[in-house]
């Protein structure tokens, strides 16, 4: 018998609402209509927010920023699932993490017209500054998951990325580190199929992402990841085993970048309009749309007055992130040490910057 | 007081820390069964167990990368790169992470973590093991750069760097691991980072250098009156010492073993020309290697700063 199989790998792809929003209630959690309310709410609130950045970058009042669009629930679903004091690790396409666990949008909009202040994140929030160079955060979400173990703290660390991020080498040191020593760990690809001009199919000859978890020694599971009642479930079962000391867990959210890149990107340069209206029928609101009018915790009437709320919630926090003193530019210097080093005391004073 | 080599004050630092402070813990490649590949972390797994002595996978980006995550939680990793050559996979998360989280956050969180790795030339390796490239850290903001040139240094030094709010890069010179001895106290003692050490005091030559370099310079000097400042700590450096000292003498050479090209002494050097120019009776000198990389066991005598090299230097200041 010189040759045996020694490992074979499964990859489960899960769904719960399908793109007409007939559910398999056998799987659903046990929601009720507020939850899918909550749901419904935080992707009509984060999608607002999305628009109206999208748009003071347009007028010149914020900087290039990254939109959301369609990845709304692989973000919301993924990001209700944790406890607050659960840490979590974003990039800079993590609006609807942000706004899901109540973070300030005013600081958002400030960090986006480029205000450091802006990630200056508030006690009550274990939110990382977002991280701008792909991948490069995976590796923190372990360490800290890691010293969560060590601390014998029951909490769990999790890290957002993309399909692009996954080829990176920090991601196969993140995950690698996190198998080797069992740490609660949650790794939250958002595989929405480009990366800037480059289609997933050129950042993995795997068939999945998921599958790169077996590679590490614990589990990888698919999800739609525009089926805000999946990722949730799916994250939640993540959060469980990370908990209850089972170790870290890859989910791979299936979704799609409606958008361009980010406003300095034009999609159009790289993929057919056919392909993004296809994605369009598939986007997370609609399935969610059908499912709660089946059951009749959605109305026209509904939808609209809370889309007027959060156009409003958004105005004031565009208001307020607007209406502020200019940052100080000690502040550029300030923050380098826990101490001014004595050169930086003299270059606040040769700078005119000593208040 | 005990006469201790760099790596028993190494370790015995280390040791210290961890019984202090439950926070500390040691991770990196062969550190725990093995006590690491020049034995500096020996007998700690046996003392403070595999939750605080932990090996890891082979890969220096992880290492630091999770160090920063340990960190920023409220660890203290003392992070172990087996050499300064291998250290460059891990530059991006020194660089974009572990520097600037203080200020991206805008203080609230910050990245209290060691990296130690040996540095330079000393154990006829193979390639890649003999780097020097302290200068590359000293250009980041954010990261302290600590460089012991003594046991009883190494000591104070490491307790400060592992106590410090901030990043710091803690570079042993592998050839003087088990080359040198001083009295070490036995007690935790710790020695502020930035500042220098005067080695010697003397009248007509400042001599600033570190790590081994400091040692060679010291013996190049025995002919002339020479002022001798032990770095240490290269960011943020002692500007004051190294000022106050060439107003004194007039004259400053500088002595290191990576290239000249952008080398620390580089801006040892221009801080003199901006700030005590008018106090200089000869242009600066700098020893250091040529602009070539590292060389192999057999041409690295040639690389390394001679005393003889040395010497013309401090030969051709006192010209003026």
């Amino acid at each position: 018998m010189p040759i045996t199989t020694i490992e074979t790998i499964e990859v489960k792809s899960v769904r719960i609402i399908d793109e007409r929003g007939e559910a398999d209630e056998s799987l659903m959690p046990p929601f009720k209509e507020d939850d899918f309310r909550r749901f419904f709410e935080a992707i009509i609130l984060s999608r607002t927010f999305n628009q109206r950045a999208l748009s003071l970058q347009r007028e010149g009042r914020i900087g290039t920023y990254a939109s959301i669009w369609g990845q709304e629930a692989s973000q919301i679903g993924s990001a209700l699932a944790f406890n607050n004091d659960d840490w979590l690790f974003p990039t800079f396409r993590e609006s609807g993490v942000f706004v899901a666990k109540g973070y300030p949008m005013w600081m958002l909009y400030r960090y986006w017209a480029g205000d450091e202040r802006g990630m200056q994140i508030p006690p009550e929030f274990n939110l990382f500054p977002m991280s701008v160079p792909v991948g490069t955060q995976i590796p923190h979400a372990t360490g800290a998951a890691w010293a969560m173990k060590l601390k014998g703290h029951k909490k769990v660390a999790a890290v957002y990325f993309g399909d692009g991020g996954s080829s990176k080498g920090d991601f196969y040191e993140g995950l690698n580190f996190a198998g080797v020593n069992k740490v609660p760990a949650i790794f939250i690809c958002q595989n929405n199929q480009w990366a800037i001009s480059m289609p997933r199919s050129r950042q993995t000859a795997a068939k999945t992402i998921a599958q790169k978890a077996a590679a590490f020694g614990f589990e990888g599971v698919q999800v739609d990841g525009n089926d805000i009642a999946a990722v949730y479930k799916v994250t939640k079962d993540a959060v469980d085993k990370a908990r209850g000391g089972g170790g870290p867990t890859l989910i791979e959210c299936f979704t799609y970048r409606l958008d361009d890149h980010t406003t300095a990107d034009d999609a159009s340069r790289y993929r057919t309009d056919e392909e993004v209206e296809a994605w369009k029928a598939k986007e997370p609101l609609v399935r969610l749309r059908l499912y709660m009018e089946k059951r009749g915790w959605w109305t026209k009437e509904y939808e609209e007055a809370y889309a007027k709320k959060a156009q409003e919630l958004v105005d004031s926090e565009i208001k307020k992130a607007e209406g502020y003193t200019p940052p100080d530019p000690a502040d550029i210097i300030k923050y380098t040490y826990a101490e001014l080093t004595p050169r930086q005391m003299r270059e606040l004073k040769e700078f005119g910057w000593q208040s | 007081m005990a006469k201790l080599n760099l790596v028993q004050a190494i370790n015995q630092a280390l040791a210290q820390e961890m019984e202090a402070d439950a926070d500390v813990i040691i991770i990196g490649e062969d550190v725990a069964k093995d006590g690491g590949v020049f034995r500096v972390t020996q007998g700690l797994l046996e003392k403070f167990g595999p939750e605080r002595v932990i090996d890891t996978p082979l890969a220096e980006l992880g290492i630091i990368g999770t160090a920063v995550g340990l960190a920023a939680y409220g660890m203290k990793p003392v992070a172990e790169i087996q050499f300064m050559g291998f250290i460059y996979a891990g530059i991006e998360q020194l660089f974009s992470h572990a520097s600037r989280i203080r200020t991206r956050s805008r203080g609230r969180f910050s990245c209290p973590m060691v990296v130690r790795t040996p540095y330079g030339i000393g154990i006829k390796p193979p390639e890649l093991h003999s780097e020097s490239s302290e200068a590359l850290f000293c250009q980041m903001p954010g990261i302290k750069v600590v460089i012991p040139s003594n046991p009883y240094s190494a000591k104070g030094l490491l307790i400060s760097a592992i106590r410090d709010p901030d990043p710091v890069i803690f570079l042993e010179a592998s050839r003087l691991y088990r080359s040198i001895k001083s009295d070490v106290p036995d007690e935790a003692y710790s020695i502020p980072l930035g500042k220098a050490a005067i080695y010697q005091e003397g009248g007509e030559i400042t001599v600033v250098s570190w790590g081994t370099m400091l040692h060679r310079a010291a013996e190049a000097s025995e002919d002339f009156d020479c002022e001798i400042i032990d770095l240490q700590t290269l960011r943020p450096f002692d500007e004051e010492a190294v000022i106050n000292s060439v107003k004194k003498t007039g004259r400053l050479v500088i002595v290191h073993e990576a290239p000249r090209m952008l080398g620390f002494g580089a801006e040892v050097a221009a801080l003199i020309a901006e700030e005590a120019f008018e106090y200089l009776k000869a242009p600066v000198v700098r020893v250091t290697a040529p602009d070539a990389v590292v060389p192999m066991a057999r041409l690295e005598d040639h690389y390394m700063p001679s005393q003889e090299r040395i010497k013309k230097a401090f030969e051709k200041v006192m010209q003026y």
